[in-house]
């Protein structure tokens, strides 16, 4: 029977890069004085899982390197180690050496192996320094044993004829479920079999129980065969029997009187590494049929583009699925009513057929709901890397930083969660690089020593909110403004709200590390930043207070695919708003009105000064009814902290809409982020509101 | 055709495991840790247990000594799943009354082979 290991494979990676996370924030959660059991013991298992994922399923170099470690997590678990710092730090990065390795095996690309062995001599040192075995040499030892083993009994048994076996269980050999007649057919398999019963043991019936074996045998099999093939059979029950093998033809031979007992001992040193030898033999088919690590190396490194790590596929929580089953089947149920209703439809049946109608309506949304909901993955996803990044970056950095992580459940949609990544982690290295200051800075300031960065995610309305808040030293308004001046990127004379000025970091080209490091400030940045939350239709915002600390929120739509919308005409055009946007929406009167002689029209809401945007206009509508501003309807709408007026005829109503890409089908439509299609067969274009607002200000 | 628990808390070895068995007839259940083994183990009768050792909430020793506890169990044969490395955990194992092992890593067709011994 020959299976195709290749179908489990991406089951192990993805546990396996699991079982990674969990190693590392294991190690970095790990209290020096204090080492919890547990903790140990979980960091150990991961790393047991992972070895014995990759040697079953032929990744024998990963195999090899986790066993190291797994060597160094035991005798840390069983208390014969001590948990260093420099320990958990070699384990640390063996971790993401793993990661890398397993990486390249998942892109069918070569394992850099300097960086691996780099990594391997590093856990050696660690292991045999702290007074540990030497792993090198027992392994070598190993091999050597298999060699012998595996060479010379064969020779040396090979004119053998069989072998003349006592066979004496214990009287609770039954109680672990082994059978001797098992064994017997086993031995019979090898060779000829006879076996003769002992009935001596057996008591008197009133004293016998049942549950016990009181038989023993002896037995003779006939053929060419070496003794460790017996053995074997007997491997499992050696503890629980009285054993004793002779050869057949040599019976009362005295080198093998001499002592069975320490013989028997001694084989079973060397009967163990057939198995072994074994695995290796079988592993190699596996390895054909899938090209793995060896021949990725000869296929040059066009082979295939790197498999986006785990973004084909995403593991769902089975409740999730079966709310699905659960829904689909009040859907059939729903539809067999609608056509028995259907079928011999008269108006009495009305009632019955709006009444399925709106069942139907309740379960799509309900089913679509769930489907949703399946692409949903909590934020831990993103925010388990960052505890490693402000450990690695703050010892760096000499800094003293605690990573307090809120909400981590919060779930968002799978690509929001791929894409959200950079963006924080380049958020969080700016907090950690500029905003927290250095202790001393911090205790003269009056702060405690070590500084606080938050990383918080929450729902709010259909948006999710990520904020990575510090206690640092906040931004310097006037700093900022001077900076952006000598950049020339704004006017001496330029009136800036402090949003205003705030926003400028998220201008191209300025930085205001004084010093470039690696860490942060690399010039482009915070701008990248910016505009990656918005391809993901979100925004930014930074709230400050100069000695106090940062707080930078991130809004994002949970999902890409689907919005809430709101629907208007203009003219026999339909339009999507997305209903986030909308602040409100208005009849206005010829006295809030104000014409700015070449900055167009606006309006006064309350004690604001609001652009106005004539729909119509923008969008070419001929057959608009409404060209007065009196007469029609405008509604408020803001986008990255910027307001305006839509100026449109008629508000329709709010649904739920699919996203279509403009860009793929058509175009880029400035103004316009997307389309969808109606209920009723008609294309809408979905508003791109902060481009509109942009527009409005310039 | 007899059936099996097979118990492993890591996906790719329980896949693994239960698409052998399957493939070759037997009829699987599979559970992620001891916890979820000695429940499933309550409500229905196995004719063989296959067990990883080291998993949370139960390990595989422990979970073996629980099993043969059950007068349902006295007499079923349990395989555990070790590596090599581990010769005090057959020890412990067998103590805890385990039929015998199957040493990792393994191959479908060893994993097969074992179990047939014990099933005949």
């Amino acid at each position: 029977m020959s299976i195709d290991m290749s179908q489990f494979h991406q089951v192990f990676f993805e546990e396996s890069f699991e079982g990674l996370d969990i190693m590392e924030s294991g190690l970095l959660n790990l209290d020096m004085g204090d080492v919890d059991d547990e903790d140990i013991n979980t960091i150990f298992r991961a790393a047991h899982s992972i070895k014995g994922g990759s040697g079953t399923f032929g990744f024998s170099a990963v195999a090899d390197f986790t066993h190291v470690m797994e060597t160094l997590l035991d005798e840390m678990r069983d208390g014969r180690r001590q948990v260093t710092q420099q320990a958990v730090d070699v384990l640390l990065g063996s971790v993401d050496c793993l990661k890398e390795m397993l990486t390249a095996i998942q892109d069918e690309q070569a394992i850099n192996e300097s960086h691996v062995s780099e990594y391997q001599k590093a856990l050696e040192v660690e292991l045999n320094g702290g007074g540990g075995e030497d792993v090198a040499a027992v392994q070598n030892d190993a091999v050597e044993v298999s060699v012998e083993s595996s060479s010379s009994p064969v020779a040396q048994e090979n004119d053998e004829k069989g072998w003349r076996i006592a066979f004496s269980p214990h009287a609770d050999l039954l109680k672990t479920g082994n059978d001797p007649v098992r064994m017997f057919r086993e031995l019979s398999g090898l060779g000829e079999l006879t076996a003769t019963v002992d009935f001596q043991g057996v008591p008197g019936f009133y004293d016998l129980d049942p549950e016990d074996c009181h038989l023993s045998w002896n037995l003779e099999v006939v053929g060419n065969f070496p003794e460790s093939e017996v053995n074997e059979i007997f491997d499992w029950v050696e503890d629980e029997c009285d054993l004793a093998i002779q050869t057949l033809t040599e019976s009362g031979d005295t080198e093998n009187n001499d002592a069975p007992i320490e013989q028997q001992a001694e084989e079973q040193s060397k009967e163990q590494t057939p198995v072994p030898a074994k695995v290796e033999a079988k592993a190699e088919p596996a390895d054909k049929v899938l090209p793995a690590a060896k021949p990725a190396t000869a296929k040059k490194e066009v082979a295939k583009p790197p498999a986006g790590k785990g973004s084909g596929s995403i593991r769902v929580d089975t409740s999730k699925i079966d709310t699905l089953i659960n829904m689909v089947g009040e859907l059939v149920i729903t539809q067999s009513m609608l056509s028995l209703v259907g079928e011999h439809f008269e108006l009495n049946k009305l009632d019955q057929l709006k009444n399925g109608l709106s069942q139907l309506e309740r379960h799509t949304r309900e089913l679509q709901e769930s489907v949703m909901n399946i692409r949903m993955l909590p934020i831990s996803f993103v925010f388990s890397r960052f505890p490693r990044l402000v450990h690695d970056l703050s010892s760096k950095l000499d800094k003293k930083i605690e990573l307090v992580l809120v909400g981590e459940n919060t779930e968002v949609d799978k690509t929001v969660v791929e894409l959200l990544s950079d963006p924080l982690v380049h958020l969080v290295r700016n907090s950690l690089d500029h905003g927290i200051e250095m202790p001393a800075d911090r205790v003269a300031a009056g702060k405690p020593e070590m500084g606080t960065i938050t990383l918080e995610a929450y729902h709010r309305g259909g948006n999710i909110v990520i904020e990575v808040k510090d206690d640092g030293k906040g931004l310097d308004k006037d700093m900022l403004r001077t900076k952006a001046i000598e950049k020339g990127l704004i006017d001496e004379e330029t009136v800036l709200t402090d949003k205003q000025i705030y926003e400028l970091i998220f201008m191209a080209g300025f930085s205001t590390a004084e010093q470039l490091s690696d860490i942060s400030g690399r010039g482009v940045g915070m701008d990248v930043v910016r505009r990656n939350i918005q391809s993901l239709g979100g925004n930014i915002e930074i709230i400050s207070e100069l000695g106090k600390g940062s707080t930078i929120a991130i809004h994002l739509p949970l999902t890409l695919a689907i919005l809430d919308g709101q629907s208007i005409a203009v003219g026999d055009e339909r339009f999507i708003i997305p209903l986030g946007a909308i602040i409100e929406s208005i009849n206005i009167k010829e006295s809030m009105l104000n014409r700015v002689a070449g900055r167009g029209e606006t309006f006064r809401l309350r004690d604001e000064y609001l652009p106005i945007v004539r729909m119509h206009e923008i969008f070419d509508v001929k057959t608009a009814q409404a060209t007065k501003l009196t007469d029609g309807l405008v509604v408020v709408v803001e986008g990255q902290g910027l307001r305006c007026g839509l100026f449109i005829d008629d508000l329709l109503g709010q649904q739920q809409v699919v996203i279509k890409s403009l860009e793929a089908n058509y175009r880029k439509v400035e103004g316009v982020s997307g389309a969808t299609i109606l209920g009723d067969g008609s294309v809408a274009l979905i508003l791109d509101i902060p481009g509109l607002v942009r527009l409005s200000n310039q | 055709m007899a059936s099996i628990l097979a118990v492993d808390d890591s996906a790719s070895m329980r896949q693994m495991v239960s698409f052998t068995l399957k493939g070759a007839g037997y009829t699987v259940v599979e559970a992620v840790d001891g916890v979820d083994a000695l429940n499933k183990a309550k409500t229905q009768k196995f004719d063989c247990v296959v067990t990883d050792v080291n998993m949370p909430n139960k390990d595989g020793i422990t979970l073996i000594r629980d099993l043969r506890a059950l007068p349902n169990y006295k007499f079923v044969p349990m395989l555990m799943l070790t590596t090599e490395s581990g010769m005090d955990k057959k020890q412990a194992g067998k103590a805890a009354g385990a039929t015998g092992w199957i040493v990792k890593p393994f191959n479908p067709d060893q994993l097969l082979k074992t179990i047939k011994k014990v099933l005949g």
